[in-house]
């Protein structure tokens, strides 16, 4: 199994993981000009992990998210989602996104059950919504929550209300992997922390978590494995070697203020 | 006026027209029975009957193309519609070929659509200034191309730049119902992948939806609703049916559905009294029907910051009193 620059981390992963891969990058390069924005990147999710993939802005985390997701295909090397290429990936039941932004306000009249039943569309296609799917969507809401606000307008919630939200429409298209991008921009504090108890819980029933964050204290204190891109990948290991190990400050390039934030935690 | 040329009859089309004359025929009885005068004419019955499609088909694309901050792709396919008109009115005095101008406008708005739908994938936004430019290309070849062959068409162009009643014709009114048909059947089928890509095109495609080609269907639907409101409603004005109406539903609805259904019912309210209005003070009907769609929406407005109606972001007043939690319980 290919762990790229990947120091100590296995043990630590392999001990949870089951050993099928869901998500893998396999010397990934990518560039929207001849500069490469991501470059020779290669890991693997595996089932039952909850992986975080941080790193400065501008480091290429969303670019690689969307490559992993079959939305842009990489200049060389492969990803795979399932252990099929990524861009020709259909069985889109099986991944929860949770996209950048899905927190700030659209002005769109929707209320909370529809933004829900949304993760029931790839099942149905064209079809009607059956009593199962209505049952499915009806689950989501109660494990997130969200049952009192289901008939609310989604701009009348909160900004950690709504990513319950979307976390719901996640969980009733029953998927596998949950992909959250910078799922917390814009969410107060409290709300944070409430949802990440959340993620936490429902990786603990086998749910696999792979997201994208900026905010390195949450990302210590609730992943599993830790992952640093600045382009290449600087480290990957365990949430507890993360935070003793330089990785911070290779990736970062040495900001004491951002190291100093997360040792304090 | 006569520039209204039947287009070619196709059979389904006889038969959509045979739907247009019991139209007649139920509504001509009604009137006089009722004595209601205005309705006791042909191109009035006509004309009703393609206002009450406009009211339907425009919201209900205008729904999608609004919450997707695209109300100005509307406009822009109007006015590329009027320089299809001028196509076809030239290639009339010029070549004699007797096509309508509201074909060669179809065929123009759709070759638009797609256009505008092409530079946004490429450059991965819809721009407001690409639209501004197309909208304006569209209306200045139209003007340059009447204008090269001013004699005997200056005339007949009114009615394209502000839509006229009078001259629905039978064939008009069965050609738009085929349109009514194709969009309403289209929204029906797939009202679930065009709201899930209206909403989150991101999840939508991971979710394995072509949104691309969702997004192509869609433009191209708005360029059929377009040209097949300009009729009544006239370039100027057309693209308001598709904003103004759905913009007065945000106000009242919570729902993506109930909004769909306000835009419908405030839509018809507008065409309905706009029409009978111009009829009875011999006004431009495009205009008017866009003066009650905003008085309408004005109206939306005042009720939901009062708090009558609707579900607004700001306004907890217009939450359901039933609602078992209170506000700010996480």
């Amino acid at each position: 199994m290919s762990r790229g620059t990947g120091t100590t981390g296995d043990a630590a992963a392999a001990g949870k993981g089951e050993g099928e891969e869901l998500l893998a990058f396999e010397d990934v390069t990518f560039g929207y000009t001849s500069t490469p924005v991501v470059e020779d990147v290669s890991f693997t999710i595996e089932r039952g992990e909850f992986a975080a993939l941080v790193g400065p802005n501008g480091s290429g985390k969303s670019t690689l998210l969307k490559i992993g997701l079959g939305l842009l295909d990489p200049d060389s090397g492969a990803a795979r989602l399932f252990g099929q290429p990524a861009t020709d990936f259909e069985d889109g039941e099986r991944i929860g996104h949770v996209a950048q932004h899905a927190a700030a306000a659209k002005s769109m009249p929707i209320t909370v059950r529809e933004v829900v039943t949304m993760g029931r569309f790839a099942h149905v296609g064209f079809g009607r919504l059956r009593a199962d799917d209505r049952r499915a969507v009806d689950e989501a809401l109660d494990r997130v929550g969200m049952t009192a606000y289901a008939d609310r307008r989604i701009t009348q919630l909160s900004g950690g209300q709504r990513q319950r939200a979307f976390i719901a429409r996640a969980l009733a298209t029953d998927a596998d992997l949950l992909v959250l991008d910078e799922p917390t921009v814009g969410v107060d504090v409290e709300s944070v922390a409430a949802f990440y108890d959340l993620v936490q819980s429902l990786n603990d029933e086998g749910i696999t978590v792979f997201l994208v964050e900026h905010d390195l204290g949450a990302v210590a204190n609730n992943a599993e494995r830790v992952l640093c891109l600045n382009r290449e990948l600087f480290f990957d290991g365990s949430a507890a070697e993360f935070v003793e190990s330089d990785a911070l400050a290779r990736t970062y390039g040495a900001d004491p203020g951002t190291f100093a934030e997360v040792t304090a935690r | 006026m006569t520039a209204v040329a039947a287009l070619p009859l196709v059979a389904p089309f006889d038969q959509l027209a045979v739907l247009v004359e019991l139209w007649m025929a139920v509504v001509g009885a009604a009137a006089d029975r009722l004595g209601v005068e205005m309705l006791s004419f042909g191109f009035m019955q006509r004309a009703f009957l393609v206002g009450i499609c406009i009211g339907v088909m425009a919201p209900l694309i205008g729904t999608f193309l609004v919450h997707r901050q695209l109300a100005l792709i509307g406009d822009a396919l109007a006015h590329t519609a009027f320089a299809g008109v001028a196509v076809g009115l030239f290639a009339n005095a010029v070549g004699g070929f007797g096509v309508s101008p509201y074909l060669t406008a179809v065929v123009v708005a759709m070759l638009a659509a797609l256009l505008i739908e092409v530079i946004s994938e490429v450059t991965d936004a819809y721009n407001d200034v690409s639209m501004a430019i197309v909208l304006s290309t569209g209306f200045a070849l139209g003007t340059v191309l009447i204008s090269i062959n001013a004699g005997g068409l200056a005339v007949g162009v009114n009615q394209y730049l502000f839509g006229n009643l009078s001259t629905v014709s039978v064939e008009n009114a069965a050609i738009l119902l085929a349109l009514f048909g194709l969009i309403v059947g289209t929204v029906a089928v797939a009202y679930k992948q065009l709201l899930f890509v209206t909403f989150d095109e991101t999840a939508a495609e991971v979710a394995g939806l072509p949104v691309d080609w969702y997004n192509r269907m869609m433009v191209v639907l708005t360029a059929l609703v377009v040209v097949g409101a300009m009729q009544i409603m006239g370039v100027i004005l057309v693209a308001a049916m598709l904003v103004v109406p759905v913009a007065a539903a945000t106000q009242l609805a919570r729902s993506f559905r109930s909004a769909l259904a306000w835009s419908v019912v405030l839509a018809e309210v507008a065409v309905l009294a706009g029409i009978s209005l111009a009829y009875t003070y011999e006004a431009t009907a495009g205009g008017v029907i866009v003066l009650v769609a905003v008085g309408v929406y004005l109206s939306a407005v005042v009720a939901a910051k009062l708090g009558i109606a609707g579900a607004t972001a700001h306004n907890e007043s217009a939450v359901d009193p039933a609602d078992p939690e209170p506000e700010g319980v996480e």
